[in-house]
């Protein structure tokens, strides 16, 4: 990644966040609710990852606010949780760009998990939750899963539309 | 190496989150900003509820002329059926004013409906919600009672400009006061958040509900309108010991099957008529009921 060159791409940015918005609101039945990758989360580590000079904290949290609305939460639980997982994963992204592909997903597993976990936290505290908060690992588990097929596909798109 | 180190930032998001949970939770500052993000995400929801759309447009394009013809005939005999319901309902409406003036409270006023239709479904299980597609733009207000054609569903609580959220009766955090149709005894019907599965709490042991009895609304907490159905009791089992009846009840709209909605906009300035004075101690609104009472 050369630093130096002048940012661009953007509007892809923007374009793969709306598209992971879709998938996080289109409707699926019960059971499969319960294993909902976090898409907008992993999209955003994604770019974390391979853009971390542009993408951050500051990302993290507007994506976040943007999904609090978009799911009707209480204002701040995603965008608190999204700030934390952009802020692990440029503490990490170093190590992470060396690290196997499962390790990666391990890697992944966490990030998701603990930003999950803050959420779940912020939810707990306003009376929202009804099941016990390891339900929340089975998303995480998802996303884990998900994490390399997506990396492939936004990677692609980044090179298609040199995103820099 | 980059000119901000992310540690501030998150500290500075972390404060700034914070004081929206707090604004958002304990008063109606952020909502501008909640209202403002609407416009960006109502789209998704739309688009999400595509595929749905044009499956039934096509699922009309293919209609066959022979089963159009017999859905005519069917609704042709319902409408004639309900026509014959309305005419007798005139007569029992006036009747009902005269009787209401007798006893010197309000009559009941018609309430003015909107249509709207479902484009979402709360993906989280903690919580049970839908999304419409008519917002504030509609004059979709916060607090709006939502109905199907056999009974309640639920209240919206977030009117958003082009869509809006309504939190179900199912709902854990739901509660709301109704009473049985066959006698009047009232309780407070809440949500579990598991399935259409709904509680009616501090019933005492002795009260005269049985299985089967229809639960309609009271209109007590002001939000919803009166006398609409709202469940049916499905079980009712008394343990010797516990201070309260267990009874269950079932909401009588089909929660998980309708793709049409109404909007009900209170028109009746209520004031709760005779029952009322006996019971100073009633709770003030029982449509929201916290978790602690």
């Amino acid at each position: 990644m050369m630093n130096n060159e002048r940012p661009a791409g953007t509007g892809v940015i923007l374009v793969t966040f709306v598209v992971a918005a879709l998938l996080e609101v289109v409707p699926l039945n019960q059971t499969l609710d319960w294993v909902r990758p976090e898409w907008m989360l992993l999209v955003l580590l994604y770019w974390v990852l391979s853009l971390p000079h542009r993408i951050g904290v500051l990302w993290g949290f507007l994506v976040g606010l943007y999904l609090d609305v978009l799911v009707g939460a209480t204002l701040g639980q995603w965008a608190l949780s999204y700030a934390f997982g952009a802020y692990f994963m440029l503490a990490a992204y170093k190590r992470m760009r060396v690290f196997p592909l499962l390790q990666q997903s391990a890697v992944v597993f966490l990030l998701v998990g603990s930003a999950n976990l803050i959420a779940y936290l912020v939810q707990e505290s306003v009376g929202r939750t009804l099941y016990p908060p390891y339900t929340i690992l089975y998303s995480a588990a998802a996303s884990a899963v998900l994490w390399r097929p997506l990396c492939t596909a936004l990677r692609w798109t980044q090179h298609r539309f040199l995103v820099r | 190496m980059y000119s901000s180190n992310p540690t501030y930032r998150l500290l500075i998001a972390l404060v700034l989150a914070v004081v929206l949970m707090a604004l958002d939770q304990r008063s109606k500052w952020v909502e501008p900003l909640r209202y403002g993000v609407g416009y960006l995400t109502a789209p998704v929801h739309y688009l999400a509820h595509l595929p749905v759309d044009s499956a039934r447009w096509l699922g009309r394009l293919s209609e066959t002329r022979s089963n159009l013809m017999e859905s005519r005939e069917r609704l042709e005999r319902q409408v004639l059926i309900l026509e014959q319901k309305v005419q007798r309902l005139a007569v029992l409406q006036a009747e009902n004013v005269r009787l209401r003036e007798l006893l010197n409270s309000s009559a009941n006023l018609d309430a003015s409906v909107l249509v709207a239709e479902i484009i979402g479904v709360d993906p989280d299980p903690n919580r049970q919600e839908l999304v419409i597609n008519k917002g504030g733009q509609d004059d979709v207000l916060q607090g709006q009672a939502v109905l199907e054609s056999q009974g309640l569903i639920g209240q919206v609580v977030e009117a958003g400009p082009l869509s809006a959220r309504v939190l179900l009766i199912t709902d854990a955090s739901h509660a709301m006061s109704v009473q049985v149709n066959r006698n009047g005894v009232r309780a407070i019907l809440a949500g579990t958040g598991q399935g259409s599965r709904l509680r009616l709490l501090y019933v005492p042991d002795t009260a005269d509900i049985k299985e089967g009895d229809l639960l309609v609304s009271t209109g007590l907490g002001q939000l919803y309108p009166r006398g609409y159905p709202v469940a049916r009791v499905s079980r009712v089992s008394h343990q010797s010991g516990a201070a309260f009846a267990d009874i269950e009840a079932r909401p009588t709209a089909r929660l998980d099957r309708v793709s049409h909605v109404l909007l009900v906009q209170s028109m009746e300035p209520v004031s709760i008529p005779d029952v009322a004075s006996e019971s100073p101690a009633d709770p003030p609104t029982a449509e929201e009921l916290p978790d602690d009472e």
